[in-house]
């Protein structure tokens, strides 16, 4: 059944090529109020390029609608709908109200607007920071009220959480998901599996050189993610016979740059070295699982 | 084009322009220049039939056109490359405003950080000139104003660089490399086409005015001494073709110089915008 609400973003067969390289081909996709577009793929494979087209700042072959303004032939007005994250924040050398009233004027927005945001973003007690001084975390969360000055109906984020560590992360997340839950379109690209299984309820895969392709979270799963990497916490001087029990079954494990042993395992496989090493008598105190994407 | 957001972005770079030492080292370098060659009287100017504030301003003209062209070079391509280079661009970009609005409003502020920086040592200078009794105000504020247009033509000029180029390193480098080309290269090849070419004055003369250095020198020299007969034949066919007109054509063609540098950086912009 077709969707019966505007969409918020329309794009329409948008192909961008440099000289004769292929970035983009025939991309073509919706997103209506309340939905979370995630753009997946390898660095290269055209994320940037396909929200920069999205922004109206790159030539391009197809047609882009924001909220119903072309932005080919009115970017200008498109991006007021429009509220961007970078992967960086890149300030200038201003403390953060300064920043947010700098772009509090560019969008016309007046400066009342700040206070809530600062304060529903926890900025409050940082407004007379340096910029420069914010953790990484905290930068993001910044971008994150810049671009909400004006409220805008749709929200673009490069790889928001890349620099992030999990803690900062997961509260981006967190926050990206009640924006989704108030009726923000989002459209978001990434190369990280948990943010897109947390956040996306429609995928698209960019791979250099092909058509764009939808798919759903599990058949990306299947495609892309077929291994992963247990990291496993064990005492120290089992570590050696930790590793030779491993690999003694095959397992390709190695010892990573913090101590803790690592064994990259097919996803249907993953409690095997958990009984191998009980087998082997070799307690383990923690673990974490990491995704490994095809393209790694 | 909206001019409040034009406003904006200008004021932004203006303050970004202020926090650029190098600015600050030429004002004060200007200022202690001209200071110096007013107490030192400048005996050995150069200048023949210059004496008093004449001498010491044309002592000046030499050191400012080193100064000067730099000055707009430097801050000029610092302006988008490294924007540019920090995703800074790109994200002023993303914003609600458009490609002029960020260029002019850019262009805007950097200019008002020359005027600044030029207004500090021509100030600093000219009290130093006044309390040494070494005056002529006329001269003086004529000459302000000719490098005032050198400055803005030649950062124009770094524009055009900066919109060339990725990186800011590349962009400073670039802007030296053409600084060293319109002050010394410049210089040294018009020395060695007259000796090869034996061009005549009129040649020579269409020759000078591509460079908007030697469109300055002229301008100077001739706000100065009211005559170029001390540039040899070129100038005295100069005075001799333009007549009265002669300020206005050199001061027209430093205008045509910052229009022309800066229509050219725009549409460099528009079109590469933050790649």
């Amino acid at each position: 059944m077709e969707s019966q609400i505007n969409p918020r973003i329309l794009a329409h067969s948008v192909s961008k090529s440099y000289k004769k390289l292929h970035v983009l081909q025939n991309v073509s996709f919706e997103a209506v109020p309340g939905e979370a577009l995630a753009l997946w793929g390898a660095n290269g494979a055209g994320k940037t390029t396909l929200l920069k087209a999205i922004l109206g700042l790159i030539e391009f072959e197809g047609q882009v609608l924001v909220n119903g303004c072309d932005v080919r032939r009115q970017g200008k007005l498109a991006r007021t709908y429009i509220g961007y994250v970078p992967q960086e924040f890149v300030f200038y050398d201003m403390q953060v109200i300064e920043a947010m009233l700098f772009y509090a004027r560019l969008k016309k927005i007046p400066a009342s607007r700040i206070p809530p945001l600062l304060d529903r973003l926890e900025l409050t007690e940082h407004a007379g920071k340096a910029v420069s001084a914010l953790s990484g975390g905290l930068r993001q969360r910044l971008a994150l009220a810049v671009a909400l000055l004006a409220d805008p109906p749709v929200l673009i984020l490069d790889e928001p959480m890349a620099n992030l560590d999990a803690r900062a992360r997961r509260e981006y997340l967190a926050v990206m998901l009640g924006l989704r839950n108030e009726g923000k379109t989002i459209l978001f690209a990434s190369h990280r599996f948990e943010e897109v299984n947390y956040l996306a309820n429609q995928l698209l895969v960019l791979v250099p050189g092909q058509p764009a392709e939808a798919l759903d979270i599990d058949a990306l799963r299947r495609r892309y993610l077929p291994e992963l990497n247990l990291v496993l916490w064990i005492a120290e001087e089992r570590r050696p016979a930790a590793l030779s029990c491993l690999q003694s079954e095959g397992f390709h494990a190695h010892l990573n740059g913090r101590g803790t042993v690592v064994v990259t395992v097919a996803e249907e496989r993953k409690m095997v070295p958990f009984e191998m090493l009980q087998a082997c008598q070799i307690p383990v105190l923690n673990f974490e699982v990491e995704e490994v994407q095809a393209w790694n | 084009m909206e001019l409040t957001l034009l406003w904006t972005i200008a004021r932004r770079e203006l303050r970004e322009a202020l926090h650029n030492k190098w600015l600050w080292f030429f004002a004060v370098g200007l200022a202690a220049l001209g200071l110096a060659l007013s107490q030192a009287g400048m005996s050995a100017a150069g200048y023949a039939g210059l004496g008093g504030f004449g001498r010491t301003a044309a002592s000046l003209v030499n050191a400012l056109l080193l100064f000067v062209p730099l000055i707009g070079l430097i801050v000029g391509a610092a302006t988008v490359a490294g924007d540019r280079e920090s995703g800074a661009l790109l994200y002023l970009l993303a914003q609600p405003v458009s490609k002029a609005e960020v260029f002019f409003g850019k262009a805007l502020g950097a200019a008002l950080a020359v005027v600044a920086a030029l207004g500090l040592g021509f100030g600093l200078a000219g009290m130093g000139l006044a309390f040494a009794g070494d005056t002529n105000t006329t001269a003086y504020l004529a000459m302000a104003g000719s490098v005032l247009l050198l400055a803005l033509a030649c950062l124009g000029l770094g524009f055009m660089i900066s919109t060339l180029t990725r990186k800011a390193a590349t962009a400073s480098g670039a802007a030296l490399i053409l600084w060293l080309g319109l002050v010394f290269l410049g210089d040294l090849g018009l020395v060695g086409a007259t000796l090869s070419l034996r061009p005549t004055p009129a040649t020579l003369l269409s020759m000078l005015l591509l460079n908007p250095l030697q469109v300055f020198k002229l301008s100077a020299i001739y706000n100065l001494h009211s005559a170029l007969d001390v540039l040899g034949p070129v100038g005295q066919y100069a005075v001799y073709h333009y007549g009265d007109r002669l300020p206005l054509v050199l001061t027209g063609l430093l205008l045509g110089w910052i229009v022309l540098s800066f229509a050219t950086a725009y549409i460099l912009f528009a079109r590469k915008g933050d790649s």
